[in-house]
């Protein structure tokens, strides 16, 4: 690795690091798809900060951003609370017409200058090792410094107010009678995904910032019950997804950004299916286990009300199962097994026969 | 050139008469599919599909080597449908909400597309004319097959629409309805999502990837503020979207550089906004008016009983008070409600600065106490507010 790949990586991991905080929280709280409406929204920040300072690497370009990313979480609530439109068409209405703006002010005032559609999209994280700045006398790239403070002034906010964001995450109500003021929280939170997306755009594009502010979180939400954990996590898996997504990109020569989304949705996907407890493996099993407990509980019940019964040599059968309780030949075998393997149940010359355990369950069962 | 230059060139410019052309055509298309869109609350996967369907498109044009239209909408639909499968997979099965199930398969299927397509790219250096297109629109481009194509997949959505008009129309209002009387919602579910994800493809080359999401809203959001009606709304839907290209294809042609995806869309969040306001019934407007209106009665009636029960506590029906006396009884607003009472001649002014009713002013308020009256729970008046004064 030469200097420049391993600046790239820390670009990438800082940036991921930074969209992975915020983002818990946009997915605790229901609001993932604002970080696509105010990634996209930044960009009129930039061009209306653009206009007034006419410098791209100006940090007033961060804080027009933030402000028309609070102005776009506002306009929303606005359209919401005149309960004209509902929450999905708010949000749908209000980041196109601002990033529309934001592309006509691109086209009439700047032709030339380095800010376009591609770059929004895109970003261009191949390129941060050229733009350097000087910190304490230390040449970093202008991306590692940059994101770096963001990254700080996320993790500094985050601690500092942690037990106020999880409590208005988790219930409103009570943060609003502690008087936390839930609002003001919502705007904050906000604040800080327009400064990180706005950030980061310039390195990895708005695609990329949606990805890394979702995906990780939803990742981690599978795999943990505990907020901190799930912040870990998210960290962890962002951080994880932009360095695979990084070699994965140069090993075939592709779209860095592209790639490190589309590794992103991959470890979201991998969660999904193999997460403990709430993966889709776990869920499955634990149905086939329940449907199989069920099925033996079943069976013990049927041959306990025809125990010692005139019919018992009939209707305790396992052929007779398949008439009775409608099962599949197999389905009613494998019950068998299980039932019998758990030494509840003994066949001989044919006919079912319960064992002691076996008319302890019917009895615990009949009391349910 | 100015706005009217654009018209009047919209037919001698065959460039210009093809734009505005496919502009209004996808608008009207656009509009059909909003309806369902704001009707099931699912505004935002106009927004999701546009993104999910690059893949789709550029594996299409990796098969296919060219841009042919047909391929694209079928890339672009398999991959929809895909994300759409997977979001359902999420939502169904998981605890993760719908939110951040669109977010991921938005920015994960969108991040692999662009990925594929920096591959694709090198791969047909040639040919890869016109697929850059599909991400950020470019209407100026339109040519009459275009024109076509639009015209002839809105007239296949127009049938589509007919032909499952109720089910439809069933399965947006009420699903849990329409499983009980033996509908199949996933399907049609499935359907309304293909036509968008159809709609959305042909969008993609006219307003560009992100700008298409909300031509699958506004129509629709600007229509409901006028009708509560569906089918009155379906049509106002389909002619706000195609004005909303028309002025849109015009306004971008009359000054040199303005990109036409992004004006077509401010034309219809303007179409949204005077909705919003000025619609009848639901109009902000109207609503603030009567609103104002109200406030204004009200405040004149407290001022009129307000002068009417303090007279009748002197035994004389003209007896004046002084408006600090009116302002205790019938709050604040009384000195404006007191001019407005004088202007229509219901309260004058003595020389003292004093207020009392006129005659006119008496009969009017005698229904207002007897309305008073009536506000009694076991005898004791409900309005607090005169016991005060009387004691």
């Amino acid at each position: 690795m030469n200097q420049a790949q391993i600046e790239i990586q820390l670009v990438a991991a800082i940036v991921a690091a930074a969209c992975a905080l915020p983002g818990c929280f946009l997915v605790l709280r229901r609001m993932a798809l604002i970080s696509d409406a105010i990634s996209h929204t930044v960009l009129l920040g930039i061009v209306l900060a653009f206009m007034v300072v006419g410098d791209l690497h100006s940090p007033l370009l961060l804080i027009g951003a933030a402000a028309v990313g609070v102005l776009t979480v506002f306009l929303i609530e606005a359209l919401l609370r005149t309960g004209r439109v509902k929450e999905d068409a708010a949000i749908a209405l209000v980041f196109p017409a601002l990033f529309s703006i934001g592309i006509i002010l691109i086209s009439q005032n700047f032709r030339g200058v380095h800010l376009d559609t591609d770059v929004v999209l895109l970003g261009e994280l191949a390129f941060a090792p050229f733009s350097r700045v000087e910190v304490l006398g230390a040449s970093l790239p202008r991306g590692v410094a940059v994101m770096g403070a963001v990254l700080l002034v996320n993790t500094i906010l985050l601690l500092v107010f942690y037990k106020e964001l999880k409590v208005a995450t988790f219930d409103r109500a009570l943060a609003a009678s502690l008087g936390f003021a839930p609002a003001l929280l919502t705007y904050g939170l906000t604040a800080s995904v327009s400064v990180t997306a706005v950030g980061a755009f310039e390195y990895v594009g708005s695609v990329l910032v949606v990805a890394l502010m979702i995906a990780p979180p939803a990742a981690a939400y599978l795999l943990t019950n505990r907020l901190s954990w799930m912040l870990g996590l998210s960290v962890l898996i962002a951080v994880a997804s932009a360095l695979i997504g990084y070699w994965v990109a140069r090993a075939f020569n592709l779209n860095l950004a592209g790639t490190m989304a589309t590794i992103a949705g991959l470890c979201f996907m991998v969660a999904l299916v193999f997460a403990p407890e709430r993966g889709l493996l776990s869920r499955a099993s634990l149905r086939r286990r329940r449907r199989a407990r069920f099925a033996v509980e079943m069976l013990v019940m049927h041959l306990s009300r025809h125990e010692n019964t005139e019919h018992e040599e009939t209707e305790n059968t396992a052929a007779h199962l398949t008439d009775d309780l409608m099962w599949t030949p197999a389905f009613a075998q494998a019950t068998v097994r299980h039932a019998s393997g758990q030494g509840l149940l003994v066949e001989a010359d044919g006919v079912l026969r319960l064992t002691g355990p076996g008319r302890e369950l019917a009895v615990q069962v009949e009391a349910r | 050139m100015d706005i009217w230059g654009a018209i009047s060139q919209l037919f001698t410019d065959y460039t210009l008469r093809n734009v505005a052309l496919g502009a209004l055509a996808l608008g009207a298309v656009s509009g059909i599919v909003s309806v369902y869109a704001v009707l099931r609350r699912q505004s935002l996967m106009g927004d999701v599909m546009s993104h999910a369907a690059l893949p789709g498109i550029v594996i299409a044009f990796l098969i296919t080597g060219a841009r042919a239209p047909l391929p694209l909408f079928i890339g672009a639909l398999v991959a929809g449908l895909i994300g759409l499968g997977l979001m359902h997979v999420i939502t169904t099965q998981t605890r993760v909400k719908v939110d951040s199930a669109q977010g991921v398969v938005l920015a994960a299927f969108f991040g692999f597309g662009l990925a594929l397509l920096s591959w694709a790219l090198r791969q047909n250096n040639a040919q890869h004319a016109g697929i850059n297109h599909f991400l950020f629109g470019q209407a100026a481009a339109t040519v009459e097959g275009d024109v076509i194509l639009i015209a002839s997949v809105g007239a296949a959505a127009l049938a589509v629409v007919t032909l499952f008009w109720k089910e439809f129309k069933l399965v947006s209002f009420d699903p849990g309805y329409a499983r009980t009387q033996g509908m199949r919602v996933g399907l049609m579910d499935a359907l309304m999502t293909a036509l968008l994800i159809v709609v959305v493809t042909v969008g993609l080359q006219t307003v560009g990837v992100v700008l298409m999401s909300a031509m699958v809203v506004a129509p629709g959001a600007a229509a409901r503020q006028w009708t509560n009606r569906f089918g009155p709304m379906m049509l106002l839907a389909s002619a706000f979207g195609a004005l909303a290209g028309l002025i849109g294809a015009l306004i971008s042609s009359s000054k040199a550089g303005l990109p036409t995806g992004p004006v077509i869309v401010l034309a219809a969040s303007v179409i949204v906004l005077l909705s919003l306001l000025f619609a009848p019934e639901r109009g902000l407007v109207w609503d603030r008016l009567r609103r104002r209106r109200m406030d204004k009665r009200f405040h004149e009636d407290a001022a009129l009983e307000a002068l009417a029960v303090m007279a009748s506590h002197h035994g004389s029906a003209g007896h004046a008070h002084s408006l600090a006396a009116v302002e205790a009884y019938a709050g604040p607003g009384a000195r404006r409600a007191l001019r407005a009472l004088e202007g229509r001649g219901l309260a004058q002014r003595s020389g003292s600065g004093r207020w009392a009713l006129t005659a006119e002013g008496e009969a009017a308020a005698r229904p207002l106490i007897e309305r008073g009256r009536v506000m009694e729970v076991d005898g004791v008046p409900l309005d607090v507010r005169a016991q005060g004064v009387q004691a």
